[in-house]
């Protein structure tokens, strides 16, 4: 079972020894609503970690996306390019967006899911 | 849950997909309670008329009309709705606009003319949809007219049933006492629920009038913005007599309007957003005033408002999105005609 992370900009990252999945969260997702288009890297590029790789449109704005970790991209997922919905009706399973090979170690700032619960309550307000 | 006008309501209930599509297949309930309702008491037809563009003196018992208010340069202070009752006229306006209406109302009310906010007491509720008279729990809507309304009962609650909406769709805006408005909102969900009817938030709401092209104040339409740019000529009426911002209509009539709003059909993913830049070979020729993904229809939607004589329907433009120019077609409006029909109001393109 792979440990999963959370940034403070509402992205979610699942490690597995080298391997790296990210999505957003469902706050995230809930907070954005209908998801109706995802503007997306391809595999083998390279990412630092918060830098922004791509974009999520949903009906209500546009936001960016940023990689909670280091590495290089492995796969899309290629599903999303039809199914946007996918992210919000499940946005930690058949909505994740992105794998990675991880480079060098987790940010120390990646808050647990305690943490990162605080955060959204916060936001909600 | 987001602020509208100082109100707090749901962008969605469930989704805004499924609210939108409902209000498209079957129905949709709205709460648009936030919208300001006046009564305006006594012998007010001259007064009301002097106020807006339309011609009330066309305006039976019992029936509805589009209207405009109107600053004396020519713009646009609100839209509005207003309703001959046998009491006397009232009006609906824009949730943002109540407090300034209603001081525009009074500051222009002859001596001893009442104009009376009655947001607070009555609630209004709108069930749109190309089933809505069919699932609405009411008798004797047959004979009810597309801008007409009357007096009756919902779910056995008293209410004033207008058939007017904001959708494209038939429907009915429904005002009620708003302590038994909870009861004839679970009533209708109760009896549409089965069929698909679902309760729709401001997301759905903006989605289906943008579809059906009507105009939003404060986003496609503001003080700086006159009628006929907003493609709302047909509410103006030069020969009701005089009313506020005539003069300058008749010398904006004379010239033509510098600007129109027109419908631009973008690529899946290209969502313009309001405020963003149109350009139309390789020149700015004006801004997106509404946009939104059509779920409905497959693709994004948008308004702008461009340079008069520039463009046509068929034409390719530019639309600024997330920092590119993204192309879009110029279309006809609406971009989709729901089932609202009417005999008494023009198509409103």
């Amino acid at each position: 079972m792979a440990d999963r992370h959370y940034t403070k900009t509402h992205e979610w990252v699942a490690v597995d020894g080298k391997h790296a999945t990210i999505g957003i969260t469902d706050f995230a997702q809930s907070q954005l609503g209908d998801v109706v288009f995802l503007e997306l890297p391809s595999a083998g590029r390279k990412l630092a970690a918060r830098e922004s790789f791509g974009v999520v449109e949903s009906v209500k704005a546009a936001s960016d996306l940023y990689s909670p970790v280091a590495g290089r991209i492995t796969a899309v997922n290629e599903k999303l390019a039809a199914k946007p919905e996918l992210i919000n009706s499940d946005p930690y399973g058949e909505g994740w967006i992105l794998k990675l090979d991880l480079d060098g170690e987790l940010p120390p700032d990646l808050l647990d899911e305690a943490a990162y619960k605080k955060v959204a309550e916060e936001s909600s307000h | 849950m987001v602020d509208f006008g100082g109100w707090e309501m749901p962008q969605q209930y469930t989704s805004i997909r499924d609210e939108h599509l409902a209000v498209r297949h079957v129905a949709g309930l709205f709460d648009v309670s936030h919208m300001g309702r006046f009564r305006v008491a006594g012998d007010s037809l001259e007064f009301l008329q002097h106020l807006v563009t339309n011609d009330l003196s066309q305006l039976g018992l019992g029936q509805a009309q589009y209207n405009l208010l109107l600053n004396e340069e020519g713009g646009i202070v609100d839209d509005l709705v207003v309703y001959h009752g046998e009491e006397g006229f009232f009006v609906v306006v824009n949730a943002s606009n109540r407090e300034k209406d209603l001081r525009w109302f009074r500051e222009h009310a002859p001596s001893g003319l009442e104009v009376e906010d009655r947001t607070f007491e009555l609630a209004l509720i709108a069930f749109q949809g190309p089933r809505a008279q069919e699932l609405l729990p009411a008798d004797g809507l047959d004979g009810l007219a597309y801008f007409g309304f009357r007096r009756g009962g919902v779910a056995g609650v008293r209410a004033l049933i207008s058939r007017t909406g904001y959708t494209g769709e038939d429907g009915f805006e429904i005002f009620v006492n708003s302590d038994r408005v909870a009861e004839v909102w679970d009533a209708i969900l109760a009896r549409g629920k089965e069929a698909g009817a679902l309760p729709a938030g401001l997301g759905a709401r903006d989605a289906t009038r943008l579809e059906a092209a009507l105009r939003l104040w404060g986003n496609d339409m503001d003080e700086t913005v006159n009628p006929y740019e907003a493609g709302l000529g047909w509410t103006v009426k030069l020969d009701k007599g005089d009313f506020i911002g005539r003069d300058a209509l008749v010398k904006v009539k004379a010239e033509g309007p510098r600007r129109k709003l027109v419908g631009l059909k973008l690529e899946p993913g290209s969502i313009a957003r309001h405020g963003a830049a149109v350009s139309s070979g390789g020149k700015k020729a004006g801004v997106i005033t509404s946009g939104t993904h059509s779920f409905f229809l497959g693709y994004p939607i948008a308004l702008a408002m461009v340079e008069a004589a520039s463009l046509r329907v068929g034409d390719t433009v530019g639309v600024e999105v997330r920092g590119r120019e993204a192309p879009a077609e110029v279309v006809k409006l609406p971009f989709y005609r729901g089932s609202a029909r009417s005999a008494a109001a023009p198509t409103r393109s």
